[in-house]
């Protein structure tokens, strides 16, 4: 397999070489990112340019054709609002509620999975026993659809549950989890924190990798505090990979569907709905399907997303750089 | 806090005496062993219940079944059940038919005289059962080998395509300096802004355009290029020293040799990950390989699985044994692949 | 055993296929609950043996996928041959017209008003679909809790007051945990609304939807939720559009009425089993009468196969007498052929008590409103369902009072009718 393999990276040096040549080593860059870009402009850019044409369009037909062209009505539907802080004065209130749902599930979620995740990937780097298996137990949840996590966590928070029948054997008060807006809420960031915690954990195992091991041998000799070698050493060369995963959980947090979805349905009433939920409802579960709205409220999504992770990346301008 | 952070950050000391930062450490380990362990280990026991066992609440770690016996004069086996209380009190009985609130039950030592006993006089009696028809029954539902064989083709072709086609740009986007370097990028993570659920018709249409749908390949290319592999690999990759780099160039290694020679050993751990996560992304994957392939005989294991979900009923039974089957060898895979995530392959000075 | 053999048989000619391009290959999208695609493939494959050279496949998918991919994959001229829809009237402008390769008559004697579902308007008079599975709505009571409570089960024209004072002493005396529940769905709660006089469409035919008598009715079932007789783990617990049934609940003996359909049968003759009795009690009385509503999925061809004149002979080959019954008897369902109906059906490897149930659904089907088989034949039914589902549960869990979720869901129609216009 890898005599194949450095054999076909072999042949296809002698193109490369020729390329070099030609373009000069700093141009050679765009060769290689050539397939990339294609990939991307083909199968990203492109169905993302489509969707914004979508946003649009009125109607409830599928192919753009056979939709009537409505400028920037959706927009107006969407953002039609007395007070935008209460969505009861909004013409689409689903929406506006979930914009808020989304905001504070993912205040909660991003705080909790990066820490957690952090102090997960630090732990897990020791020279622990059985690390191969401890590092498993840590990333199974990933490995779980999001219907199958949904299902295992209402077995244990339904009102018979595990959890309900643990509380009620040491002599305390079994709750109806689901039932209750608040509790709901605050499971559904539990288990979106349980099913994606093993993602940033991973990631971060790889980056504490890039850490020479004797930058600490030589802090070690120098006496340094374990919390200023956290500070002054494993940081800061840790910025790199902790910037991915701060960007990837923010984008990822507010994009949080699946699980919860499954979980809750988005309830009890709307507690727990999150915006994807409302752009997949609007636009592709329900009836009629209005890919326009829905297309709208994702390019609006996008917006802030952009917005926010340029926030983010100016703040880590030196990571970001290298 | 200091002595916490200790904990977390120190290296061993290599005296191989366990002190309270080792208990602290594999407390939490072992909380980790419950929390985020046990709901799993718990999915693959219920993975061995009837439907009906599944209904149940409370629900139970391990599955039962109601215990029956052959009992002289009836062709179907009886099911046993202990008399709690009432005049039959602390035998096991089998019950022969239920009728409202009475049950016709006979003693398996006498056949010939039949009881009447008030059913909430009664407990089944339960043994350990594992349905195995939960699994037996995929091999006879589905083709399972050639969905099998077709899921390991889009995981296996679509990682390496994916790994390949991001690190090269992952490599251009840190150890070199153009114009638009920036922008590029930028551009890279502003497709993660829109989500999946978005894009899927619009790609669809191009993906038919394209002619391949109802293909393997139709599956494979659209994933190939992701924004979080370009991402990772770029930001591990502008951590290896740029000096190594220039001593290569010096050495007269062609730019695509630094590449496949230098950069992609060093990247070991962040590419060990992300091929962890195209595995599983590919393996996993539902939503798209549904709306691609609509002919069973280029099904996955995951269309297979999500085809467990009726209208009005889900088969969970089913659904579980499925799930357990297609874990285990991403799990596998994930055992292998976590070794190269290994301490200390990079330090200063180059290897 | 048979259905073991017929799968074998199926992945052998499945790979015989690939190997024969002349074949006729008819593609069938299936998301039909439990075993249903395999019974329809095993019938098939005697439509297979009439017919040397036609390849009938069945490809199973989830639900979802017929509710969410298919519109997209016709629009975009890939699907299937054959899919079973639940959608009935909504992808009308897909379907293949059989009537140039079937005899009209016996469709239209045979299944007589249930061909309107699946068409256009009240202009069109094209035969579209099979329907393969009929049900309806209505509820269950668990027997054995009746009568451990001592309590009379009511009368086939009581109301919905008198069921729920009914249901609340048993389970006061039993100690069970829920009186009452309702599938979440805009569907499960139609029947009961137009029972106490909800006309959901004007003079015209225009849906309105909210009316007093819905309002009032719905009012009532807030009320239930607010007092405890309804299980408020249903409508409360989910949200979104999202459907949520009280099977468990149920099954489990927790429950002492529950309000869903037929299509759970099969189930609880399953799950049940021997450890209480329960039974078909249909639905309460008002002043609209006692009616459920009708619903169910057949199966369509689509006008983009390249064998139009096979997916026609096939969907007929299902819809004769003989082999309706067997499809029916095999899948537990109602039949919507009238002859069969008339005949009756012997459900051979159902248990007495699935049987009798089945047979009680039957029995309701007389009692359906006409308002409620029109509401089912609209194409903008599941809208309606759905807008019904949220502004209700927004009532039930308090974040809208009444008056206001009603108002909205006036709204809604409002809007979903100008984007469909």
């Amino acid at each position: 397999m890898l005599s194949v393999l450095s054999s076909i990276m072999r042949i296809v040096e002698i193109p490369m070489l020729f390329l070099q040549h030609k373009l000069g080593i700093n141009r050679l860059a765009w060769v290689f990112l050539a397939p990339n870009l294609i990939l991307f402009g083909v199968f990203t850019f492109l169905p993302i340019f489509i969707s914004a044409v979508y946003a649009l369009t009125g109607g409830d037909k599928i192919l753009l054709e056979d939709r009537p062209f409505v400028g920037m009505q959706n927009f107006r539907t969407l953002g039609d609002c007395g007070n935008f802080l209460d969505p009861d004065t909004c013409r689409s209130d689903f929406f506006w509620r979930a914009v808020w749902n989304t905001v504070w599930f993912v205040i909660l979620q991003v705080g909790f999975m990066v820490g957690l995740s952090l102090l997960t990937a630090l732990i897990l780097n020791q020279k622990i026993r059985a690390r191969g298996f401890f590092r498993a137990v840590f990333f199974f949840p990933v490995l779980l659809s999001p219907v199958v996590v949904a299902l295992i966590w209402k077995w244990v928070l339904q009102k018979h549950g595990v959890l309900n029948a643990v509380l009620e054997g040491v002599g305390l008060e079994g709750h109806s989890w689901m039932l209750d807006s608040t509790w709901a809420f605050g499971w559904s960031v539990f288990l979106s924190v349980w099913a994606h915690m093993g993602f940033y954990t991973l990631i971060l195992l790889s980056g504490l990798q890039a850490i020479p091991r004797d930058v600490y041998e030589a802090a070690l000799m120098d006496r340094a505090s374990p919390w200023r070698t956290f500070r002054r050493i494993t940081m800061p060369l840790l910025a790199p990979t902790m910037l991915v995963v701060l960007v990837l959980a923010l984008i990822k947090g507010v994009q949080t569907f699946d699980e919860v979805f499954a979980f809750t349905g988005g309830g009890p009433g709307s507690a727990t709905t999150l915006i994807v939920q409302y752009i997949y409802q609007t636009g592709f579960a329900g009836a009629p399907r209005l890919f326009g709205l829905a297309s709208a409220a994702s390019m609006m999504l996008a917006f802030v997303l952009i917005v926010l992770t340029a926030l983010q990346m100016r703040a880590n301008r030196r990571s970001f750089n290298g | 806090m200091g002595n916490v952070w200790g904990f977390l950050t120190r290296t061993r000391r290599g005296n191989g005496r366990m002190d309270w930062t080792d208990w602290v450490t594999y407390s939490y380990l072992f909380l980790g062993i419950f929390v985020m362990f046990a709901p799993v280990i718990w999915l693959a026991m219920s993975s061995f219940k009837t439907e009906a066992e599944l209904s149940r609440f409370p629900p139970r770690f391990l599955p039962y079944a109601q215990e029956t016996m052959a009992v002289d004069g009836y062709d179907e086996p009886l099911a046993l059940f202990d008399i709690q209380s009432g005049e039959h009190a602390g035998k096991t009985l089998a019950q022969i038919r239920r009728v409202g609130l009475v049950a016709q039950m006979v003693d398996p030592a006498n056949p010939s005289e039949k009881l009447r006993v008030d059913v909430a006089d009664r407990e089944p009696l339960e043994k350990l059962s594992f349905a195995w028809e939960n699994y037996t029954e995929l091999f006879e539902r589905f083709n399972f080998l050639r969905f099998f064989w077709n899921s390991t083709f889009i995981t296996v072709m679509a990682t390496l395509i994916m790994v390949l086609v991001n690190a090269m740009a992952a490599f251009a986007l840190s150890k070199y300096k153009f114009r638009g370097q920036t922008g590029v990028l930028m551009l890279v993570v502003g497709t993660l802004m829109v989500p999946q659920t978005v894009i899927l018709v619009p790609l669809f249409l191009v993906t038919k355009e394209l002619g391949m749908l109802n293909s393997l390949w139709g599956v494979i290319v659209p994933g190939a290029a992701t924004p979080t592999g370009v991402f990772l690999l770029r930001q591990y990759m502008i951590t290896i020293p740029d000096e190594i780099i220039d001593a290569a160039r010096m050495d007269k290694a062609s730019e695509w040799k630094i590449f496949w020679r230098i950069i992609i050993p060093l990247s070991a751990p962040a590419i060990a990950v992300l091929s962890i996560l195209a595995i599983m992304w590919r393996w996993n994957d539902f939503l798209w390989p549904l709306i691609v392939l609509n002919q069973s005989e280029k099904f996955t294991l995951q269309l297979a699985l999500n085809s467990f979900h009726g209208e009005m009923q889900t088969q969970w039974n089913n659904l579980l044994a499925m799930t357990v089957l297609t874990l285990l060898p991403i799990a596998t895979v994930f055992m292998f692949l976590q070794k190269y995530i290994a301490t200390g392959i990079a330090s200063t000075g180059g290897k | 055993m048979k259905l073991k053999l017929s799968t074998a048989l199926a992945g052998a000619t499945l790979m015989l296929a690939a190997g024969s391009a002349s074949a006729q290959e008819i593609r069938v999208m299936c998301g039909a609950d439990g075993n249903g695609c395999e019974i329809w493939e095993d019938i098939l494959t005697g439509f297979e043996e009439e017919n040397p050279g036609v390849d009938i496949v069945m490809d199973v998918v989830p639900y979802n996928a017929i509710l969410e991919n298919l519109p997209v994959q016709l629009a975009a001229g890939t699907g299937p041959d054959i899919a079973g829809v639940t959608d009935l009237g909504g992808l009308n402008e897909y379907y293949l017209d059989l009537t140039p390769y079937v005899d009209a008559d016996y469709w239209n004697n045979s299944f007589g008003d249930f061909l309107n579902w699946y068409r256009a308007g009240p202009d069109d008079t094209g035969i579209y679909g099979l329907h393969t599975q009929l049900t309806i709505t209505g509820a269950y009571i668990n027997r054995t809790l009746f009568d451990q409570a001592g309590v009379a089960v009511p009368a086939a024209d009581a109301d919905w007051d008198t069921w729920a004072a009914a249901t609340r002493e048993v389970a006061e005396k039993t100690g069970v945990e829920y009186p009452m529940a309702m599938d979440r769905s805009g569907h499960r709660i139609a029947g009961p609304a137009i029972s106490y006089g909800a006309q959901y469409f004007d003079e015209n035919g225009d849906p309105i939807l909210v009316d007093d008598a819905f309002e009032a009715y719905v009012a009532k079932f807030v009320g239930w939720h607010e007092d405890g007789t309804m299980a408020r783990e249903v409508w409360a617990g989910q949200g979104g559009n999202s459907y949520q049934d009280a099977s468990k609940e149920f099954i489990n003996g927790e429950l002492v009425y529950y309000y869903a359909g037929s299509w759970q049968v099969g189930r609880f003759d399953e799950e049940i089993g021997d450890f209480f009795d329960w039974q078909v009690v249909g639905s309460p009385c008002g002043v609209g009468g006692c009616t459920g509503m009708p619903g169910g999925s057949g199966l369509v061809g689509f006008k983009q196969t390249k064998h139009p004149e096979m997916v026609a002979k096939a969907l007929d080959f299902l819809a004769r007498e003989l082999n309706y019954t067997e499809m029916t008897a095999r899948t537990r369902n109602i039949p919507a052929h009238l002859g069969v109906a008339e005949s009756g059906v012997d459900y051979v490897d159902a248990s007495d008590t699935a049987a009798a149930a089945l047979n009680a659904w039957g029995a309701q089907l007389p009692k359906i409103s006409p308002i409620a088989f029109a509401y089912q034949g609209h194409p903008q039914n599941r809208a309606m369902f759905n807008i019904t589902v949220q502004r209700v549960t927004q009532a039930i869990v308090g974040e809208l009072p009444l008056e206001d979720a009603m108002n909205r869901a006036k709204d809604d129609l409002a809007a979903v009718l100008a984007e469909t216009k």
